[in-house]
């Protein structure tokens, strides 16, 4: 009794000495691995540009200023492609996401062990490669153009809208499906009047949600050649028109600032 | 005043006149029928001039068919032999990218993260950090990534400082909403006990943000990594170059084998990251 006294220690700490050396060791083990990536880094870096930097960066703060405002009238029509891309692209990522989400819920899904895996799959491929890398694809297929964006975006929004929707499905009140089956509704009609009603709030909010981000996405498609706005920031950039690039990324401000005002105000008006 | 003669069964079909409908409809999603319609019209007049002026060009859509059949193809036979050490290079550049961008980003998002909450932070401080948030996350990493090659210069480190900033943008909004929504109980509570500032912060509120943190974190983790295969595209690193690469060369086996490396790395971090987020919380 007297040693278990004296063992305890004097002041008090939040964990014991196991889970203090198992954080130590954590910590070693991070700090370790950072140290060694940073040093991979570091050895393909020419360090003589990056301390020439805060002389290159004024020089192009310098060089961006004042925009170029006269350029704004070639901008519109590649604002409305950019639109278009992210718009459209949401559709059709929305038609074709529905059907798979259905199929990924555990429990709308026909087949646990078949469907639901590959369901996952393409919502797991969908997801993980980027847009840009969609509309690479899609450009060297299909060829440039707005075509190629919004098959990059709708591509890319799949798995997206996929994931969230269905995991709302899998959310739902299981007893207000049971009620409408128990009027003897059929398989479509208790999906119609048991399943749609209470995953519409959140499909609505996550359609905005991802036009927002797609918006985002679509201003910077056209750096690879698949239309809108960025292939107007990438002609400005190579031919080095700093002001030019000022306007463009300030246009591509408004939009994102207006996109996000109208997801917030929908979300706001549905929750 | 005379009062009309009523038949005696005239209560009875009253009530046949309001006989109840045959059929029932769900009430609509937006009740205002005003704007239900409104938006329908704006939508179908949208599609109208949005499709109207789509420039497609088909006969070189039907054209690219035969290569997107063969890139189907190269899906289906990936070649990871012919190119390994540029994919394995640019694999691991794009690992490495990830862990020290994520590590940055974490070490500077955590300040700000708390200057942005409004609980703990006064104004001007929290209108600083909330502008910075803004700013980080205005931009796409792509647009970051060409400032940042221009300023620093192609290669890593270039991807790296792209990273680190987006990381920030994200990071500190969500764990700032957090901090914002902890118990401010167990705060008082540490603070009571004559606690001075940095060790209310550590065991008032680090206790209470820390699973949240360490699950956006590794969250952060499989984003930055999905991205560093972007940033490469603009000459900041990583496996994005290789890609760019195979795709201009039509090597459509070699850009398969890269994107399914890229799936099969997501899905392997998004298992891990399951499993330690499970764990923490």
């Amino acid at each position: 009794m007297a040693e278990e006294l004296n063992s305890t220690p004097k002041v008090w700490q939040l964990r014991n000495r196991n889970q203090r050396l198992l954080s130590w060791f954590i910590w070693l083990l991070g700090t370790a691995l950072f140290v060694y990536c940073w040093q991979l880094v570091s050895e393909n870096t020419t360090w003589f540009f990056v301390w020439d930097a805060p002389r290159i960066a004024a020089d192009i703060g310098s060089r961006m200023m004042p925009p170029r405002w006269s350029y704004i009238n070639e901008l519109w029509e590649p604002l409305w492609d950019t639109l278009n891309i992210a718009t459209i692209g949401t559709m059709m990522a929305i038609v074709m996401a529905i059907p798979i989400a259905f199929l990924a819920a555990r429990n709308t899904t026909p087949s646990t062990k078949f469907v639901r895996p590959i369901a996952l799959l393409v919502i797991v491929s969908s997801r993980s490669i980027n847009s840009l890398i969609w509309a690479l694809l899609l450009v060297s297929i299909i060829g440039p153009g707005v075509v190629a964006g919004i098959v990059a975006i709708s591509l890319r929004s799949i798995g997206f809208i996929s994931k969230l929707l269905y995991e709302a499905i899998e959310e739902i009140d299981k007893k207000q499906v049971e009620a409408i089956s128990a009027t003897g509704a059929s398989g479509l009609q208790t999906l119609v009047f048991g399943i749609v009603p209470q995953i519409l709030p959140a499909f609505a909010g996550i359609s905005v949600f991802r036009w927002d981000i797609n918006i985002r996405e679509s201003t910077v498609l056209g750096y690879v050649g698949a239309g809108g706005i960025g292939l107007q920031l990438n002609a400005s950039l190579n031919v080095l028109a700093w002001p030019q690039v000022t306007l463009i990324l300030i246009l591509i401000l408004m939009a994102v600032i207006f996109s996000e005002w109208i997801s917030a105000k929908v979300r706001h008006a549905i929750i | 005043m005379s009062i009309e003669p009523t038949l005696p069964n005239s209560g009875v079909s009253g009530l046949q006149s309001v006989a109840l409908p045959e059929t029932w409809n769900p009430p609509p999603f937006i009740k205002n029928p005003l704007l239900r319609w409104g938006l329908l019209l704006g939508l179908v007049v949208y599609l109208y001039l949005s499709i109207g002026s789509l420039d497609v060009n088909w006969n070189r859509i039907y054209v690219g068919l035969d290569r997107g059949a063969k890139f189907v193809y190269g899906f289906m036979n990936p070649n990871f032999a012919g190119r390994w050490t540029d994919i394995s290079e640019g694999m691991i550049e794009s690992l490495v990218m990830t862990v020290t961008s994520t590590a940055i980003g974490i070490v500077i998002s955590i300040p700000i993260a708390f200057g942005a909450a409004s609980n703990l932070a006064p104004l001007p401080v929290y209108l600083f950090c909330r502008g910075i948030i803004a700013l980080s996350r205005s931009f796409q990493e792509i647009i970051v990534a060409i400032l940042f090659v221009a300023i620093f210069g192609f290669g890593p480190l270039a991807g790296v400082l792209t990273l680190s900033f987006a990381t920030i943008g994200f990071l500190s909004k969500l764990l700032a909403e957090d901090i914002e929504s902890i118990d401010k109980r167990q705060a008082e509570a540490v603070k009571a006990t004559g606690a001075p500032w940095w060790q209310w912060v550590n065991f008032g509120i680090q206790p209470q943000i820390m699973p949240r943190l360490i699950g956006l974190s590794l969250y952060r983790l499989d984003i930055n990594f999905r991205e560093s295969a972007v940033v490469g595209l603009v000459g900041a690193g990583g496996i994005g170059a290789t890609l760019n690469t195979a795709f201009d060369r039509y090597e459509y086996d070699t850009a398969a084998a890269i994107l399914i490396l890229i799936i099969g790395i997501v899905m392997l971090s998004e298992y891990i990251s399951g499993y330690i987020r499970a764990r923490v919380q």
